[in-house]
């Protein structure tokens, strides 16, 4: 498939899908309201710590914000049209057109994560690094990125990171035509997501003895990375390693993506349409 | 015909269908060991088209047409024979196959739901790589010719169905393709929208030459616009040839007499109907002589000679077959 083909399916889904507007604002709402609580845990938290913790509060802040802020953006529902095609046998119907199929589902996977996190990031972004300080609360909100580099890097590993969560979403949807319902393994992304992402707790604040682990698995790009390299708790020098992981966790998952929806092909032509 | 151009080969096609016996017993019997039926859905077709041409295809429900057509367009692969579109087999060559055919499903809308009609033309225009020149001149074509101009900026999911099949008509033609399959384009459609539709097919086939398959209930549409049809049930093919061949030489004779009459019985004709003075024979053959002994023998208001309804003939051969067949579903 072209890119042109590719931006084009892209670009009409956004734009499909930025018409639900009061659901961003509704979901603004909720993830703000989340976000001073995680605030205050932390406040509470810091304040009787007995050693030096691992993040500054700071570098907390930025880890909480930028959560609420992109949580559209990670990988832990699917997109119920496609769903919906893979339940009803319409997925027969995408093989009409003369694009990978693939390629496709990927454009409109990409739209279906993008456009709903374009839709709640700018209120949110917008609220706490400028709104907070303004109200007053200026030690809670968002701080700037730890330099312009980390700025830079940031928006790299932003990307890379839609890139993720685009192919993390793609084995979630090819995983429907084998269990059509959409239960079990889609079930479990919610609970395993946001976890292993760092969303629930930073992941530099778990055991040590389970760094090892939660630095060789490929949700941490969701989330930790982009976020610690924007505080600078990811030095600048590290950020191209850290991008280069995601993307290269990017490229697995897409691999396993291809293999797994030929495999499905070939079920779903042996099962008729 | 001409060169052939769609060529299929002793094609088949069997479905797996899991089968469970009713209630709760079943369903944990299922759970258990899956009982699997299989379906012969098409069971050795075979048939060619030429190029240019314009084929109907019909049968009743489950006979296997809508499983042809997309064993056709590439979507589906068959459990046996061969075929091949303009050279190529369908579903091997399916990304090359599908960018030439058109396909319209009249129960299954193919374009974006949420969007606008125009906007799913111009991602159909990209998805084709139709350039810009070539798209423009065929969008307005078709919008012209299928009166789509009030309908560009409505979401498809507020169309009416006739207003849809046009729309969905016109987005399966903006690449220009070769061959258009058509898989009951008129079905729920009002009289009129039938007659635009099948206005439209019909020109399409003469000016651009585009081959065309149609599946179809309404007999209508096979008398309007195929000098061949093609006869499915079972998954086999039953007839091959015009719509004359499916038309039986049994004519029907409405006679309107002046007063009620009492027949004599010698007549070479069946009673059909008969209410007060009209009278709906169904004769054989030797027509002329039955009207001139009818209007000799008693006083004849009117009357009017038919083709019994092509319904009737096809209803027949359908009813016939499964008599022979014995059973509705081949096991």
């Amino acid at each position: 498939m072209n890119s042109r083909i590719f931006l084009a399916i892209v670009a009409v889904r956004c734009r499909m899908l930025l018409q639900y507007r009061a659901a961003a604002l509704a979901g603004f709402g909720t993830q703000l309201f989340w976000g001073f609580i995680k605030v205050m845990v932390f406040v509470a938290f810091y304040a009787s710590a007995v050693s030096e913790p691992p993040m500054t509060f700071a570098q907390v802040l930025v880890y909480i914000w930028l959560g609420q802020a992109l949580l559209a953006l990670l990988p832990w529902n699917v997109d119920k049209e496609i769903a919906e095609q893979i339940r009803s046998g319409g997925v027969a119907y995408e093989l009409l057109r003369p694009v990978g199929l693939y390629g496709f589902w990927f454009a409109r996977t990409l739209a279906f994560r993008l456009a709903p996190t374009l839709l709640r990031m700018v209120p949110m972004l917008a609220f706490t690094y400028f709104m907070l300080p303004w109200v007053g609360l200026a030690e809670w909100a968002l701080p700037p990125p730890a330099s312009s580099a980390a700025g830079g890097f940031f928006l790299l590993s932003a990307l890379a990171t839609l890139l993720l969560s685009t192919a993390v979403t793609m084995i979630l949807h090819i995983s429907l035509m084998w269990t059509i319902s959409g239960e079990g393994f889609n079930r479990m992304m919610p609970g395993v997501v946001p976890l292993l992402s760092g969303l629930i707790i930073p992941l530099p604040l778990f055991p040590d003895w389970l760094q090892g682990v939660l630095f060789w698995q490929p949700f941490r790009g969701l989330a930790d990375v982009p976020f610690r390299i924007y505080s600078g708790h990811i030095p600048a020098s590290e950020a191209v390693l850290e991008i280069g992981m995601q993307l290269g966790w990017s490229a697995l998952l897409i691999g396993m993506g291809v293999a797994l929806l030929t495999r499905a092909r070939r079920r779903l032509v042996v099962q008729g349409g | 015909m001409s060169e052939p151009y769609i060529v299929v080969n002793d094609l088949a096609k069997r479905f797996q269908i899991a089968e469970r016996d009713p209630g709760l017993w079943g369903a944990l019997k299922g759970i258990a060991r899956r009982r699997y039926r299989t379906v012969e859905a098409l069971h050795g077709v075979s048939f060619e088209i030429g190029r240019g041409d314009l084929v109907g295809y019909i049968g009743p429900n489950g006979a296997g047409k809508s499983t042809t057509i997309k064993i056709l367009s590439g979507i589906l692969v068959p459990s046996g024979g061969t075929c091949e579109v303009a050279g190529l087999t369908p579903w091997q060559s399916r990304v090359e196959h599908v960018a030439r055919i058109g396909v319209v499903f009249g129960q299954r809308t193919q374009l974006w739901w949420d969007l606008p009609v125009v906007e799913s033309f111009e991602l159909l225009r990209d998805i084709y790589r139709v350039p810009q020149a070539h798209y423009v001149r065929e969008r307005d074509e078709l919008v012209e010719l299928l009166d789509l101009v009030p309908l560009l900026d409505v979401p498809v999911r507020q169309l009416s169905l006739g207003q849809r099949m046009r729309s969905d008509l016109a987005a399966s033609l903006l690449h220009d393709p070769e061959i258009l399959f058509l898989d009951e384009p008129t079905i729920g459609l009002d009289a009129v929208s039938k007659l635009a539709m099948r206005d439209f097919i019909r020109r399409r086939n003469t000016e651009r030459g585009t081959t065309v398959l149609l599946t179809t209930h309404d007999m209508d549409d096979v008398e309007a616009l195929c000098s061949r049809v093609m006869l499915i049930n079972h998954g086999t093919l039953l007839m091959d040839g015009t719509v004359a061949d499916l038309r039986s030489d049994r004519r029907r004779v409405v006679v309107d007499f002046s007063e009620p009459v009492a027949l004599a019985a010698h007549h070479s004709a069946l009673v059909r109907s008969s209410s007060g003075e009209r009278i709906v024979f169904e004769v054989q053959s030797r027509v002329p002589e039955f009207v001139a002994e009818v209007t000799a023998a008693y006083p004849v208001q009117d009357l009017m000679v038919e083709h019994p309804p092509i319904e009737e003939t096809v209803a027949a051969l359908y009813q016939q077959v499964r008599s022979v067949d014995g059973t509705g579903i081949r096991e």
